[in-house]
């Protein structure tokens, strides 16, 4: 089983991007809809196929592979199952980055800005919980510089949103920290693809000394792990991946904590092969999601946060009950 | 309350209408972009008191240069109530909190119901003229725009397809301002095919699939929005309709100015056909 998990979630992610470019408002057949997909023809149904569900169901599938990813790849490092970028506030301060860099009109001046200050403001949130929960990233901390974090960026972003000259532009709060795909085109999967390539490259290099960290920092110091370069590619990695992903989708909550909670029993609990599967689950989680989105209110933007959130926070109560004791013990 | 005061204010009431019956309002502020418009046409040399700041804004004022000349309030009771005005305009859907304030404080309101279709135009003209006591001008006003909406008329032919995009894919159907322009132009609107009547949010993948010929947006503001990025969507640009953005200011209101935005729309369907 453990040695086909990844094959069997790759091949659940090609099967949820089918679904996806086949789910739409329009009253179209999916083997008309295929067709079209393929050959592209020049009439209205190829573009639809390819200028508007193809790259959502791509973008998706990026989307949820960062979150998933930066989940995994923060708990291995933080050794708590609780850390995961949306709710620790690193998607809260990437989603004022962009809109920072949306509403100065820098983002118009030069596009890659866009992702880029998303990636700044991750920077700040995640080397602000690094150093607030310290290496051992004690749940209570953890917890409450989270919520620290996520409010101070929440109220920024909806202060920069509110004082736009642009009377469509605080509407748009909802957008930023619930997460939505809808209508994204290639040029967001243009934007965003790049950096969450580079990050997760960064973040898949990073297993064997998160496998070697289980054994704690002396030991894994001991095998010549190098915890500094560690921390540094950490925070790199989570940084271009969830600031990319953010940039283009908004803050959409809860991927890292599910999956990798659901996928650590199937892979030993072992921090280097959860990396990769959280990335592929995570891409399956958010596809399923976004069609989901689509299924429930074929014709309003249902944001995805709102389906995340509604998995995600009944699974993050569970898990603060499970670490209840390692919270009292932090308060005594 | 008692009995008493009840009565003299139901006196009070109709000792003010009838002094509106028989002398026009002399201190007249506005807090409507609509209204503040049609005032600014209609109203006589110093009848007109101030009028909304909206007014000078030339993304949806199409009168920004003449409401320079008046001094802007906010709208809200406050500021209206310090100007002491016997005549307050304001449009059905202002603040309602406000215009019952501005009538606890005994000061008379007009309300001014959006403009739906172009025979508003000659209507709200008249109503305008009606309540500043300018019946004459205001009936020579909508004759003139009346006789110039006629002559713009359609020219034949085949009418084009085309589509109305605004922010976050609102697409006005015929029953509304915008959609009767359309149709004065000589367009077909697809969302008419689509069921939106007065209109409603259009997917993208239905608007594409709907080929128009021509798809009209607004012009953007600025900052940056989603809701403005819908319109300009890249799929929209690789479909054959030509684009065309409008100022909104134009046919915001039931103004004669909605002409302006009547010749637009013939000159984008000159530019589809050429007559």
């Amino acid at each position: 089983m453990s040695r086909l998990l990844l094959p069997l979630l790759g091949a659940l992610v090609a099967a949820l991007m089918l679904a996806s470019v086949l789910v739409g408002p329009a009253p179209v057949g999916p083997g008309e809809s295929l067709v079209a997909l393929v050959t592209g023809d020049a009439g209205p149904l190829g573009i639809v196929m390819r200028e508007i569900r193809l790259p959502r169901a791509i973008l998706g599938a990026l989307v949820g592979a960062a979150l998933g990813l930066s989940g995994a790849a923060m708990q291995g490092y933080l050794r708590n199952p609780l850390a995961e970028p949306g709710l620790i506030g690193v998607s809260g301060s990437a989603a004022l980055g962009a809109v920072i860099a949306l509403q100065t009109g820098l983002a118009a001046a030069f596009a890659p800005a866009l992702p880029l200050a998303a990636l700044a403001g991750a920077v700040a949130a995640v080397l602000l919980i690094l150093v607030l929960a310290g290496p051992r990233g004690g749940s209570l901390t953890l917890i409450l510089a989270g919520i620290a974090v996520s409010a101070l960026a929440g109220a920024a972003t909806a202060l920069v949103l509110n004082l736009s000259p642009n009377p469509f532009a605080a509407a748009e709060i909802v957008f930023w920290t619930m997460g939505s795909l809808a209508d994204r085109s290639w040029t967001d999967v243009a934007l965003a693809a790049p950096f969450i390539a580079a990050g997760a490259a960064v973040l898949l290099t990073l297993g064997r000394g998160l496998d070697a960290l289980t054994l704690g920092e002396d030991a894994a110091a001991a095998l010549g792990i190098g915890l500094t370069g560690l921390r540094l590619r950490l925070v790199a990695g989570v940084a271009a991946a969830v600031g990319a992903a953010t940039a283009v989708a908004g803050a959409v909550g809860f991927v890292g904590l599910v999956v990798p909670h659901i996928l650590r029993p199937l892979v030993g609990a072992q921090p280097a092969r959860l990396l990769p599967a959280s990335a592929l689950g995570g891409a399956a989680l958010v596809l399923a999601a976004d069609i989901a989105v689509r299924l429930i209110l074929p014709d309003r933007d249902l944001k995805l946060g709102v389906l995340m959130a509604l998995v995600g926070a009944p699974l993050f109560l569970h898990l603060i009950h499970r670490t209840r004791r390692d919270l009292e013990g932090t308060l005594r | 309350m008692s009995v008493w005061r009840v009565a003299s204010s139901a006196l009070a009431a109709l000792c003010l209408g009838g002094a509106a019956l028989a002398d026009p309002p002399a201190r007249v502020v506005s807090i409507n972009l609509c209204t503040d418009q049609l005032a600014m046409l209609l109203a006589a040399p110093g009848q007109l008191v101030s009028v909304s700041h909206l007014a000078r804004d030339e993304r949806s004022s199409a009168m920004a240069a003449e409401a320079a000349a008046w001094p802007a309030n906010g709208g809200r009771a406050e500021d209206v109530y310090l100007l002491a005005p016997d005549l307050v305009l304001a449009g059905s859907f202002t603040t309602p909190a406000t215009v019952a304030m501005l009538r606890r404080l005994g000061i008379r309101v007009e309300l001014f119901a959006p403009a739906t279709r172009l025979a508003d135009v000659g209507a709200q003209l008249r109503q305008m003229g009606a309540v500043l006591g300018r019946e004459a001008e205001a009936e020579a006003l909508a004759a003139r725009f009346e006789a110039a909406l006629m002559a713009l008329g359609g020219d034949g032919g085949a009418p084009p397809r085309a589509a109305l995009y605004a922010a976050n894919g609102w697409s006005s159907g015929r029953h509304s301002l915008p959609g009767e322009v359309l149709a004065a132009a000589g367009f077909a609107n697809v969302a008419a095919g689509l069921g939106l009547e007065t209109g409603g949010f259009l997917a993208l993948e239905a608007l594409v699939l709907a080929a128009p010929e021509l798809i009209v947006t607004g012009r953007p503001w600025p900052g940056a929005s989603r809701a403005e990025a819908l319109p300009r969507h890249p799929a929209l640009a690789r479909s054959t309709a030509q684009g065309v953005a409008l100022t909104d200011s134009d046919w915001v209101c039931g103004l004669p100015h909605v002409l302006r935005a009547v010749e637009a729309m013939l000159e984008a369907r000159h530019r589809l056909a050429p007559p």
